[in-house]
């Protein structure tokens, strides 16, 4: 898995449900979705539906409690896709 | 859980309780009616002489009927006096006036019920079986103490 592609990919996905437009511009793997971008909790889930369709993977209630940024999101991809494999 | 248990179960009472009966539900949606009562308080200054329903008032009854009772359908007897459904989103599309008496029936399908969010797809009918609004709306289950 490449990471820039991911974390372009990633970014496409949040865009529609960001509330903070600089720490989106400024977006690195550091940034976390619900204090830096301001996504709501609500549209959180939206988020992780999007991911799960974008990379067709299953997310499970624990590792949606871990997706709080973009790092655990890259991980939480990259292990669900080399479960597949 | 049957239709009584659930309505028995919302969270709403009169003025504000907008839901009459469930003619069916299961764990994909719901279909359920209301018959709007032309003493209702907002009827006198929505508008001046001419009462119609709220568009917001429509809003709410799609939401009782299309997530709430849904949801509650959904938790099966995990709803309780310390959580709540709160609406967290809607998008409506309002097509023709609901008037004072008219009886409207609201059909919802579930989108997902994921992560403790429902979100589901709601289309009211008049008895003519006129499309009245459509559109979606979504909620989450929260516990009380974190909202307050």
């Amino acid at each position: 898995m490449n990471k820039e592609q991911t974390i372009e990919e990633l970014k496409s996905i949040v865009k529609p449900y960001i509330a903070n437009q600089e720490a989106f511009d400024t977006l690195t793997e550091e940034t976390d979705f619900i204090n830096d971008l301001k996504i709501n909790s609500a549209n959180l889930v939206d988020v992780i539906l999007d991911i799960e369709e974008k990379y067709n993977i299953v997310i499970d209630n624990e590792s949606m409690e871990r997706m709080i940024n973009v790092k655990a999101a890259m991980e939480i991809i990259d292990a669900k896709l080399s479960e597949k494999e | 859980m049957n239709s009584q248990d659930i309505i028995a179960q919302l969270p709403y009472s009169k003025p504000f309780l907008f839901v009459d009966e469930i003619s069916h539900i299961d764990e994909n949606g719901v279909e359920g009616s209301y018959t709007f009562d032309e003493n209702l308080d907002f009827y006198k200054g929505h508008f001046k002489d001419f009462p119609v329903t709220p568009g917001v008032i429509l809003t709410e009854v799609m939401a009782q009927i299309g997530l709430v009772c849904l949801g509650i359908f959904l938790l099966n007897n995990t709803f309780s006096k310390s959580t709540s459904i709160a609406l967290t989103s809607t998008e409506i599309d309002f097509l023709k006036p609901v008037f004072p008496n008219e009886k409207v029936i609201v059909i919802s399908e579930k989108i997902y019920f994921r992560f403790g969010k429902l979100k589901c797809k709601v289309i009211m009918k008049n008895e003519k079986e006129d499309v009245v609004c459509t559109g979606t709306v979504a909620g989450m289950i929260v516990s009380k103490s974190e909202i307050t």
